[in-house]
């Protein structure tokens, strides 16, 4: 059985699995919202283009 | 490979459906590393903090192994004038510092119940803290320079610099005698610890590795997408 006890090494053991938590949701946030931002950078920067009338 | 590294567009169509799956597979290990974690029964010696193992090692490993990719991407983008390599090495800067980070946080909570100390300047500790300097060498290098094409040469220029330091990093506990234990997982004879720990603890460096790969594809997709906006912007302004 899962057994979520850490004794007197409570103090340590879950501020780093905390830190882990963070630091790992911070680099897929991150990563993920730069994707998304520079994705539609490139497409509202296409559009126009496609949009425009041929000369 | 070659062609994945030159060609933009091919590796936007690969890593299109490599990043997610990636992503999948860490989930996944992740949760079934973490369930083998917490079935593992404390350590005679460590107690619980053996916990603290199964996070702090695959950090540190993977702050070598992220180096290891960001020295090699800052090689063939300086040598080759590949562009995906260079995204890549700017992609993987900052996940790199983040797992050397982890490795030096969750470290020192298992140094001070184990050895009473938060910090020594031993020559392991040291070495990984000079490795999260490069880490941010790299990125604040980055971002100083303007002119990026002279960002991105002299960023692979510090970052092959720093590949000396892997080895050190590496042999550190061999070559000279640190409060750090040696290597107990790939040392000759086998690992020196049973598989109600190797299990969890593999696991989760496996989980760890995908993770990295995962999201070092979705931060070099929006490197090409950064610098395909870029362009537009230009070719719009001109």
């Amino acid at each position: 059985m899962l057994d979520f006890d850490a004794g007197k090494y409570a103090p340590y053991v879950w501020p780093a699995y905390a830190l882990t938590a963070v630091i790992f949701t911070g680099l897929i946030a991150d990563s993920l919202a730069r994707a998304r931002r520079w994705k539609r950078a490139v497409a509202a920067r296409e559009q126009p283009a496609q949009e425009a009338p041929p000369n | 490979m070659i062609a994945i590294l030159t060609n933009p567009q091919r590796f936007m169509a690969l890593s299109a459906w490599a990043a997610p799956t990636l992503g999948a597979i860490a989930a996944v290990l992740g949760l079934t590393g973490l369930w083998f974690d917490f079935i593992a029964p404390p350590d005679y010696q460590q107690g619980y903090t053996v916990h603290l193992m199964f996070i702090h090692v695959p950090a540190a490993w993977l702050s070598l192994f992220v180096y290891v990719c960001l020295g090699a991407a800052s090689f063939i983008g300086l040598v080759f004038r590949a562009p995906i390599a260079d995204a890549a090495a700017r992609a993987a800067a900052p996940l790199g510092a983040g797992f050397t980070f982890l490795a030096l946080a969750t470290g020192s909570l298992w140094g001070r119940p184990m050895w009473g100390t938060w910090w020594v300047w031993d020559a392991r500790l040291t070495s990984v803290l000079v490795l999260f300097l490069f880490y941010l060498g790299y990125l604040a290098l980055q971002s100083a320079i303007d002119d990026e094409a002279k960002a991105s040469r002299a960023c692979a220029i510090l970052a092959l610099v720093g590949l000396i330091n892997l080895p050190i990093v590496h042999f550190s506990v061999v070559w000279w005698n640190t409060l750090h234990q040696g290597a107990s997982v790939f040392r000759a004879g086998g690992p020196a610890m049973p598989p109600a720990y190797l299990v969890p603890l593999l696991t989760l460096a496996l989980a760890y590795t995908a993770a990295f790969g995962s999201l070092w594809l979705v931060r070099i997709r929006a490197e090409v997408w950064r610098r395909r906006a870029n362009v537009l912007a230009l070719r719009a302004a001109g």
